[in-house]
């Protein structure tokens, strides 16, 4: 049985609200953590299609081999995109950290190195 | 031996973590022999896969996950002629990047060569497998390294925005192709490209089609498709000539790549019997993304983002190819890519020549400065006829034959599309090399109302001589954008690795049964090609012509060209949305998303 509408609810919730973040954002690093809240959406949406109402955690050192438990593909899935993110994320607030060493600001509208 | 094919990803990233370890004791060359071969090592690697993969597609399983009653169960690495190609054509341009940085920069870290292997064990791994969730960590992980090489040279004001602007675009693209993985999992159960083609059979339903639309449109922003395209004039115009070699050349192709292996495999039967809603929608972005690249390339001074530009005009031909869905078509679109990949890498070599000669990339400042370097203004002379259609070269073959199936299918005028794109951007070289080499034209102040890029210096000085080591490779690519064009044996080899491609079935049974199928035939009869020369040779006068035109208009035209201000009106907008601001581009980003989600929504739904 599935968990019903809630996580793809919150799943659509944090993509609208972290794409709305990351086109009006007026800070880099407020830019940069919409970036992750858009990712975080992309868990939850993983972790909803695998989970099943009333299962156990996939591990079956003491339970009966045939007891439903959630998907683990999903949860290595998501794992796997946290480091991705991490790694990601590191290089932006990097790059950040650098514009603002050579422009003096943090305001994406105030950026002015690059037009046309 | 170890077997062959995790080798291409293996073999450079542990050479990448052996240079970072040798990069704190020793100094720059040492670091950067082993660097190119290295490089070499996987090129050799690679055309072995290639050639073994013509008897027959190589499966590996990683860790002897074999699969079990036609269950995937672990990570495969699926060789097929045309990934083994790209791969190919990756570590081929790395070689020749590095080589060309031996005597380019005057000073750089040893970090530079890391990350290039970096990239090149990422892209490799990129093109070689065979499993859904790990052709998005290798995306992230090229991606990644194209951020960090991009906005190398830190000390700079335009690098470090330029490489914010390709980050943020590009990880908004990576998270719609993961978005879209995640629900063909949901749907299918199984993240190995053939099982997800298997189990999703020809069912087509609105979930389908949006997991489509996210998973292309990821990988279309990558590959530049217009709206998704801002991002890479910005990159190329503030990152190091090498890299920028390398992101024209085989990165952003490797995006149209993975668009078309996930059709083929995945979609191609749930999607049959809407094919021609699908052709209309590539074909729409096809000839937005030509227009609007071939528009813009032909109106920059800087040299760079002019070829920036025309690589966007060029992805808009593969797209055409791409989107006719046809075998003869894909071929052209292989052919493209390799013609444009050698081309544009030498174009890029030369400004790097012009860049660490003169000092300067704009065309209005460099007018006429460029008389001494002759073999670097022929070269580049030929690359914008190549780009422009010239016969023997790749690029009109590859033309030639996305016109030929497009003139099968009852769409003959598409013709001019492709010849307008390839005229403007062949055209904007051809005026570049007229107007700093031969000093033709006379000086404009302003030719474009509001363009600013602050061109910082990637190298310390201006040097008096061009090295062999960055001649050399300029010319091998260009002979080598000829040869791809002029040899038959090529074009048989394509056709056959085409239809390997588009092999669903054969692909299929290979993956989940182990069967050896090999369906690579050289064809018997070829399409006649250069009988069709005299296209190519009508689109060069036309570029020709164009040049003229605009280089001589004040004297051509003394009361003004006729509708030139409504051009110049139309280009002044056109120019106004590209902005350097990050925010407009995810904007244009999400409305072409939506917009390519809402026609194949309602054309297939």
């Amino acid at each position: 049985m599935k968990m019903g509408f809630g996580p793809y609810v919150l799943a659509a919730w944090l993509f609208f609200i972290g794409l709305y973040g990351i086109v009006t954002s007026r800070n880099l690093f407020h830019l940069i953590l919409c970036i992750s809240i858009l990712q975080s959406s992309s868990y939850v949406l993983l972790l909803g299609i695998g989970y099943r109402t009333g299962a156990v955690a996939p591990v079956f050192s003491d339970i009966p081999v045939n007891t439903p438990a959630v998907d683990p593909i999903v949860q290595a899935l998501v794992l796997t995109d946290i480091v991705i993110e991490v790694t990601v994320l590191a290089l932006l607030l990097t790059l950040a950290v650098q514009i603002h060493k050579r422009h003096g600001t943090l305001d994406p509208d105030k950026l002015s190195a690059i037009r046309g | 031996m170890p077997p062959l094919p995790p080798l291409p990803v293996v073999v450079p990233l542990l050479m990448a973590a052996v240079l970072v370890a040798l990069g704190l004791f020793f100094e720059r060359r040492v670091i950067e022999i082993p660097a190119i071969v290295t490089a070499l090592g996987v090129t050799a690697i690679c055309l072995i896969l290639v050639v073994r993969s013509s008897h027959g597609l190589i499966v590996y399983w990683f860790g002897g996950w074999a699969p079990i009653d036609h269950i995937a169960l672990g990570i495969s690495f699926v060789i097929d002629p045309i990934g083994a190609g790209m791969a190919t054509l990756c570590s081929l341009l790395v070689v020749a990047a590095f080589i060309f940085s031996l005597k380019y920069f005057d000073a750089v870290g040893s970090l530079f060569h890391v990350l290039m292997l970096v990239f090149l064990g990422a892209m490799c791994g990129f093109s070689l497998t065979g499993d859904a969730f790990n052709l998005f960590v290798f995306f992230e992980l090229m991606s990644a390294a194209a951020f960090a090489l991009c906005g190398y040279k830190t000390e700079a004001r335009a690098p470090v925005q330029g490489a914010l602007n390709f980050a943020v675009t590009n990880t908004v693209g990576a998270f719609m192709v993961l978005t879209g993985i995640a629900l063909l999992y949901g749907r299918t159960g199984a993240l190995n490209l053939a099982q997800i083609g298997q189990a999703l059979g020809s069912q087509m339903d609105r979930t389908v089609i949006v997991a489509f639309t996210l998973v292309t449109a990821g990988f279309l922003i990558k590959a530049a498709a217009v709206p998704f395209h801002f991002w890479l004039a910005d990159a190329h115009a503030v990152a190091p000539t090498p890299v920028c070699v390398l992101f024209s050349g085989v990165m952003v192709e490797l995006g149209l790549y993975a668009v078309a292996r996930i059709y083929w495999v995945v979609f191609s039967s749930a999607f049959s019997s809407h094919a021609s809603a699908l052709r209309s929608v590539f074909m729409g972005l096809g000839i937005l993304t030509c227009l609007v690249g071939g528009t813009m390339c032909y109106v920059q001074t800087h040299v760079k983002r002019m070829l920036a530009f025309s690589t966007v005009s060029h992805v808009g031909v593969m797209i055409l190819g791409f989107g006719l869905l046809t075998p003869l078509a894909l071929g052209g679109m292989a052919m493209e890519v390799v013609g444009h990949g050698m081309v544009k890498s030498a174009l890029f070599f030369c400004s790097g020549i012009v860049l660490h000669r003169l000092g300067d990339v704009d065309e209005m400042r460099l007018r006429g400065l460029g008389s001494r370097l002759t073999g670097t203004g022929v070269v580049f002379a030929l690359g914008g006829l190549a780009l422009a259609g010239l016969p023997p070269f790749g690029t009109f073959v590859g033309d030639l034959l996305i016109e030929q199936s497009a003139r099968g299918m009852g769409l003959a005028w598409l013709r001019w599309i492709i010849i307008v794109a390839a005229v403007l951007s062949g055209a904007a070289i051809v005026r570049f090399v007229a107007r700093a080499f031969w000093g033709w034209g006379y000086y404009e102040k302003e030719a474009v109302k509001g363009a600013k890029i602050e061109t910082g210096q990637e190298t310390e000085k201006s040097h008096f001589r061009s090295p062999m080591v960055m001649v050399g490779p300029a010319a091998i690519l260009i002979a080598l954008g000829i040869a791809a064009g002029v040899s038959r044996q090529f074009l048989a080899a394509i056709e056959a690795s085409v239809n390997v491609f588009q092999n669903r079935q054969a692909y299929i049974a290979a993956v989940l049964s182990g069967a050896h199928i090999n369906s690579f035939q050289l064809p018997a009869a070829q399409p006649r090609v250069f009988g069709y020369a005299f296209v190519g040779l009508f689109a060069v006068a036309l570029a020709f012509v164009l040049v003229v035109l605009t280089l001589f208009r004040s004297q051509l035209f003394e009361s003004g060209v006729p509708g030139g201000s409504v051009v110049r009106h139309g280009v002044e907008c056109l120019q106004r949305c590209h902005s350097g601001h990050v925010g407009d581009y995810v904007t244009w980003l999400v409305i072409g998303v939506t917009i390519f989600g809402g026609a194949l929504l309602i054309l297939m739904g």
